[in-house]
């Protein structure tokens, strides 16, 4: 009896390997578990019970994800600048690059963890996931699509027909329930085990001499506006980057409020290793470039960050010790595991 | 001879008749239910000036206070949340699912908003020029119908939502003037066209520019809506789009040829909201 039993596991484990090896799509089989907060993390703010995520309406989201249809000449997707390996970042553009070789003027934020996301884009203006994607869809430098034509050309589609009717009820393709499973899909992009996570959660993992050390300082230095476990307080602040070439005003742009001007998201500290480069246009190509404009290169703007004004100083003290410890920590923010889930690739 | 005489008469006396039961001197204002609903129109009937409304009309162009002449190529805005009042203050709203209205300029069956308030004999009509704070933040489920961010296409074609600032276009007016020059600061495309996309519902979180124009319209003097359920009254608004550069704040085109997210927007929508004249009531 007993030995029968390990046979069956036996059985059932090669059958699970096997399907590792052969089928990115093993997860298919398994249980639809919908969206999981993990423990560690606070409630989300995205309105669930609007738009409960389904099996089905997830999976349509990803295909959505990854159709080229959502541009105007069938060549961009959303996966073309949310590249999973870059966390869903555009890796190595310093702003994006869409349809027919066109730059934008940001880089591209990831779609990571925005189930906690209050506001979207890097200089607010969408306040809504459920309406986010049309701005890409629509933007001349990125997919120049009208969603009119976007809905008009999934229609024709039987495999998207066949699709909305399981996740939806009907064939029917609507504004809203395109935007629901779009959502679904990047609902359950969460970024939430790094190692940061596990030491959080007690798991049995611990930091070193050097990421504990790097910890305390974050906590001392960064994390007033980088705050745990997301990484990002949600605010729009001006960390005193200098205008740039195209003056790009962030926040401002879109409330014509002068305190708002030249404010941007504060962006999560998660997955640094994948996402260079940093800040919303792109312009520091590596983590050190990064803090050594907190550093020594923060610029006196309007509405710069009180917290980069502190005792007749601009920018936070970093000594190159600090440096290294705090890269040490932030290194434990990076999670393999999420640019590796099958989950969440184009299938 | 004497026969197409009789028929004739017969005509006239049950066209008389007729006319006779359309007019609404002796219907006594029924008591006001809020059940009890009836077709109400609201007519809105662009002129532009001492003129009608006609689009690119380049052999005789429109001509506004500062002088400069222009001719209008694109015309939409919106007009919601109708409410009725009667001369005893009765007061109905319509049900905010519907009642939102896109009027286009090229589309003259646009023009009325048609509605369902109780039976009754209004005073007063109020709308919204834009749509509502309300509405501009709901889920994506109660963006339906003209509200839909996929209708009407892009922004080259119709389309009134503002994707990349949450909100829609309220009043989207364009044109041609030769006054425009064809740098940077008018046309750089050379077409010489004049583009105001007034939106701006006052922000999301914090509050931002508002240029939501709520409108009331006393109809005493004009001509009120005796609203019955076997008829459609229909109040006649005249819309007069001079009133966009001739209006409180008068301004020419060549100084603002493009007006769409900034804060003399809030000029623009200060100027349009005198846009409207009740010219009369057919009931």
């Amino acid at each position: 009896m007993r030995k029968k039993h390990w046979m069956v596991l036996l059985v059932f484990g090669l059958f699970i390997l096997a399907c590792k090896k052969d089928h990115p799509v093993k997860e298919e089989i398994e249980r639809f578990l919908g969206f999981q907060k993990p423990s560690n993390f606070p409630e989300p703010v995205y309105n669930f019970a609007n738009n409960k995520v389904t099996k089905e309406g997830f999976e349509l989201g990803r295909a959505l994800f990854y159709e080229p249809r959502l541009s105007r000449n069938n060549t961009i997707t959303c996966g073309s600048c949310h590249i999973q390996s870059a966390a869903f970042t555009q890796h190595g553009h310093d702003v994006s690059h869409g349809i027919d070789d066109r730059l934008g003027t940001r880089n591209s934020p990831p779609i990571m963890n925005l189930a906690w996301s209050k506001a979207f884009m890097w200089g607010g203006g969408v306040y809504d996931l459920d309406l986010q994607p049309i701005t890409p869809i629509t933007t001349h430098e990125e997919m120049d699509e009208s969603l009119e034509n976007v809905l008009n050309k999934i229609r024709a589609v039987p495999k998207y027909t066949a699709m909305f009717k399981q996740a939806f009820g009907t064939e029917e393709v609507t504004t809203a329930r395109f935007m629901k499973a779009l959502s679904q899909f990047m609902l359950m992009c969460v970024s939430s085990n790094s190692k940061y996570d596990q030491v959080m959660r007690k798991e049995g993992t611990v930091f070193t001499a050097d990421e504990q050390e790097g910890y305390v300082l974050f906590k001392e230095k960064c994390a007033s506006c980088h705050s745990e476990p997301l990484f990002t307080d949600g605010s729009f602040r001006n960390n005193g980057l200098g205008t740039s070439a195209v003056n790009d005003q962030g926040l401002y742009a879109v409330t014509l409020i002068e305190t708002d001007r030249y404010k941007f998201k504060v962006p999560s500290l998660r997955n640094l290793k994948y996402t260079a480069p940093f800040t919303h246009d792109g312009r520091f190509l590596s983590l050190d470039g990064m803090l050594e404009h907190y550093n020594s290169e923060v610029r006196d703007t309007p509405n710069l960050d009180p917290q980069l004004r502190k005792n007749g100083r601009l920018g936070i003290e970093l000594s190159a010790t600090d440096k290294l410890k705090l890269t040490a920590f932030l290194g434990t923010l990076n999670d393999e595991a999420f640019i590796n889930d099958k989950r969440f690739s184009e299938q | 001879m004497k026969n197409t005489y009789f028929k004739i008469a017969s005509l006239l006396s049950v066209l008389s008749i007729g006319f006779a039961g359309c007019s609404k001197k002796d219907s006594p204002t029924p008591e006001f239910q809020e059940a009890n609903l009836a077709p109400l129109s609201i007519e809105f009937d662009n002129i532009v000036g001492a003129r009608t409304f006609t689009l690119n009309n380049t052999g005789s162009p429109y001509k506004n206070a500062a002088g400069e002449q222009f001719t209008i190529s694109f015309l939409q805005y919106f007009i919601s949340n109708i409410k009725v009042e009667t001369a005893a203050g009765n007061s109905y709203a319509v049900n905010p699912d519907s009642s939102y209205f896109l009027i286009k300029g090229a589309d003259k069956a646009s023009r009325f908003a048609k509605v369902h308030v109780p039976e009754g004999d209004y005073t007063k009509v109020t709308f919204t020029l834009g749509v509502d704070s309300l509405r501009s933040t709901m889920p994506i489920d109660k963006r339906t119908g003209v509200l839909d961010p996929a209708a009407g296409g892009d922004h080259e074609n119709g389309g009134m939502y503002w994707g990349w600032n949450n909100g829609y276009i309220f009043f989207k007016y364009e044109g041609n003037s030769n006054v425009i020059s064809d740098d940077a600061s008018g046309d750089p495309t050379g077409k010489k066209q004049f583009k105001y996309h007034i939106g701006f519902f006052g922000g999301y979180s914090v509050p931002t520019i508002n240029n939501i124009k709520v409108i009331t319209m006393d109809l005493n003097a004009a001509g009120i809506a005796k609203v019955r359920k076997d008829r459609q009254s229909n109040v006649h608004l005249f819309v007069d789009l001079m009133k966009v550069f001739n209006g409180k704040t008068p301004f020419s085109i060549v100084a603002h040829p493009n007006v769409m997210f900034n804060d003399f927007s809030s000029t623009v929508a200060g100027n349009y909201v005198d846009m409207f004249k009740h010219d009369h009531t057919e009931n």
